[in-house]
């Protein structure tokens, strides 16, 4: 049974959060180039606002914030599953070189393909899972010892240099771009969330929509997948048949999210780790507090950027790449054994 | 415990082959190129050179500074990998691995952003100081207390604290608006290496070599095991930071005269070591001209491609190394 205490606190924690990433977004959505107050913000949103207020909040600020809400809880959610499903506390997949994988398909796909505008943006996700599967499954197959398995370490060493082999190949091919291309990559791979259209949710927001839930549903397999591989065993639980199809999901979850928002890295590794240092490791516990502190931390992230550097921002991969790389040396600092 | 190990080779025919190599690759890097030029036209320009004759200036001005230019980077890529893997005792490790290049990267953004007009002898100092500072963290989180330098752990740390560096260095790029693009942090690019940073930075990579090359009887016994490098009477501190530091200057040289470029010091000592042992008397000198030959061959490619970035090239062909060499466990030499 779960403590009834652990429970409460659970509740006050999501309370909480959830407050954090509306104020965020009131902070991301009236700050920039255009002011718009907080009573005007919040007027506008229960649709009583003044019709320049509106328009600019309904079709240029709303998407994106929509789209940097979704990004964030995605990518907290896959990391959460990599670290559990792998038992490696500081598996990523920015660190694990799937966002660059899905980068470097994309841009593959952009040098290659004949892009038709109007469908780019649905087939964008899917292109980017295309991307970030192969190499998970490279990854995978590469870090596979026999005897031993997957080993923690050899699947983040892999995973390192997979991740600067897929960037270098995305240069290489942006070399051969014209100008605007090959800008449009080197943004993306800072982690630019670029997708800032009403469209770009209607492509994104169905993964999401299925994919959180089927997780959060799966959080007690989760909870003795982490535990000794005999337990789960003994318990019922196919190990083989449930690892491979939640890695896939968390892999699907994460590029669906880097191909709308560009390749950030470290919110799937903050989002968990914060997460279980309030509720402790109970996967029905902590999944839906990262979901909400990834959210957060990228909306946060989003908006310092713009803040600091107008009108062009710094894009928020680079923002928690400055939070997020200190903390993943603090957590290697503390776990001693990898 | 690694033990002294014959290579396959001869060292003194190996070497000699190498050079050839290195000779007739650089003939080949002037020769080709959009403007075509005749054999005996490089040697005009070398020795009788016309100031007035547009492909002397061609070769004097732009393909020979950048070949030069290629082959020093090469070098210090190479020696630099080869003495921090024995230094270390870290087959996997390398320049841009454990947080040399990325370190080297963000203090010369630093100074693109205050000193815009800096000489270069102080963009190669400002590259020596990031190495230092970057190499120097990831060594103290990856030193874990209790195996001394564990290679998982340094190359995890080096991971983080490059993405950390890399983020700064495009942070402070975006928030200075210097004119380098994003990606001159991270793809290297030779293209634009004239004779004033040649003559700064070729005196300090070949005096470090020099200096390495001296020590490399020390750094072979220590490559034996700490203890019985103390037993045999050997400094330990002192040669391991000694080493290491020269090992930054030279990472630093190339970041600020190249960018950055990964893998070559990975590969190229593994190589070598494969081919002549693993006594650094003979490691060193040679790891120095096959790291001059592949970031020859490897420039000479990314020009026949249109100016795709050497770096990027570089990570091709090393990261399949890398994987291959993950695989083995890491295991050095």
């Amino acid at each position: 049974m779960i403590d009834p205490k652990l429970k409460r606190k659970q509740w006050y924690a999501m309370i909480i959060l959830t407050i954090c990433v509306l104020l965020a977004c009131a902070w991301s959505m009236t700050s920039g180039e255009y002011k718009m107050s907080m009573g005007a913000f919040f007027k506008t949103l229960i649709g009583q606002g003044e019709y320049t207020d509106t328009l600019i909040l309904m079709e240029f600020r709303l998407p994106r914030m929509v789209i940097t809400i979704l990004a964030g809880a995605a990518l907290a959610m896959s990391g959460a599953i990599i670290q559990s499903v792998t038992r490696n506390p500081l598996a990523e997949p920015g660190i694990l070189g799937i966002n660059a994988g899905s980068g470097f398909v994309i841009s593959l796909f952009i040098v290659v393909g004949q892009v038709d505008a109007d469908n780019f943006i649905y087939v964008l996700p899917i292109i980017s899972m295309i991307g970030g599967v192969l190499t998970a499954l490279i990854i995978f197959s590469f870090s596979y010892n026999k005897g031993e398995g997957i080993t923690p370490a050899s699947m983040v060493l892999v995973g390192v240099g997979m991740a600067s082999a897929l960037s270098g190949g995305s240069l290489t091919l942006m070399s051969t771009f014209d100008e605007d291309q090959s800008e449009f990559i080197a943004s993306w791979l800072a982690g630019n969330i670029w997708g800032d259209e009403w469209a770009f949710v209607i492509a994104f927001l169905p993964w999401v929509i299925v994919l959180i839930p089927y997780l959060l549903i799966k959080a007690n397999v989760l909870n003795l997948l982490n535990t000794h591989q005999h337990i789960a065993q003994g318990v019922g639980v196919k190990i083989g048949r449930e690892r491979i199809v939640l890695l896939l999901v968390a892999v699907l979850l994460s590029s669906a999210a880097v191909s709308v928002a560009g390749a950030i890295g470290f919110i799937g590794l903050l989002g968990p780790h914060m997460a279980k240092s309030i509720v402790g490791p109970r996967h029905q516990l902590f999944l839906p507090l990262a979901v909400l502190i990834g959210a957060f931390l990228l909306v946060f992230a989003d908006t310092v950027g713009q803040v600091i550097l107008q009108p062009s921002g710094i894009p928020a991969g680079i923002v928690v790449a400055i939070v997020g790389a200190p903390y993943f040396l603090y957590l290697m600092y503390k776990t001693k054994s990898v | 415990m690694t033990t002294k190990r014959k290579g396959k080779l001869n060292f003194t025919a190996t070497f000699s082959i190498a050079c050839v190599l290195l000779i007739i690759a650089l003939m080949i890097s002037i020769l080709y190129g959009d403007a075509k030029i005749h054999l005996t036209t490089i040697f005009e320009a070398i020795f009788d050179y016309n100031p007035k004759n547009q492909q002397h200036n061609i070769i004097s001005e732009i393909r020979i500074p950048r070949d030069i230019g290629a082959i020093l980077v090469g070098v210090a890529l190479g020696t630099s990998g080869a003495v921090i893997q024995g230094v270390t005792k870290n087959g996997l490790a390398d320049p841009s691995l454990i947080g040399l290049n990325s370190g080297a990267a963000f203090m010369l953004a630093l100074t693109f952003a205050f000193y815009p007009t800096a000489p270069f002898l102080v963009m190669m100092f400002a590259g020596f100081i990031g190495a230092l500072i970057g190499g120097f963290i990831v060594l103290m989180i990856g030193r874990s207390r209790s195996d001394g330098f564990n290679p998982m752990r340094i190359i995890l740390a080096g991971a983080a604290v490059s993405a950390l560096l890399t983020a700064l260095s495009q942070g402070v790029a975006l928030l200075f608006r210097l004119n380098q693009s994003l990606t001159f942090w991270s793809a290297g690019g030779v293209s634009g290496t004239t004779w004033n940073q040649l003559m700064w930075a070729a005196p300090f990579i070949l005096v470090s070599l020099v200096i390495i090359v001296s020590m490399s009887k020390q750094l072979t016994i220590l490559n034996l095991g700490e203890t019985l490098a103390k037993g045999l009477g050997q400094n330990v501190a002192f040669t391991r930071g000694i080493t290491l530091i020269l090992s930054m200057i030279l990472a630093g040289i190339a970041v600020a005269m190249v960018g950055q470029i990964a893998f070559v010091g990975l590969m190229v000592p593994h190589i070598v070591r494969y081919l002549v042992g693993t006594d650094y008397a003979r490691v060193i000198p040679l790891t120095a001209v096959v790291g001059g030959l592949l970031l020859l061959v490897a420039d000479t490619i990314a020009r026949m491609l249109g100016e795709a970035p050497v770096g990027a090239i570089i990570s091709f062909i090393g990261v399949p190394y890398f994987l291959y060499l993950v695989k083995r466990g890491g295991r050095f030499s």
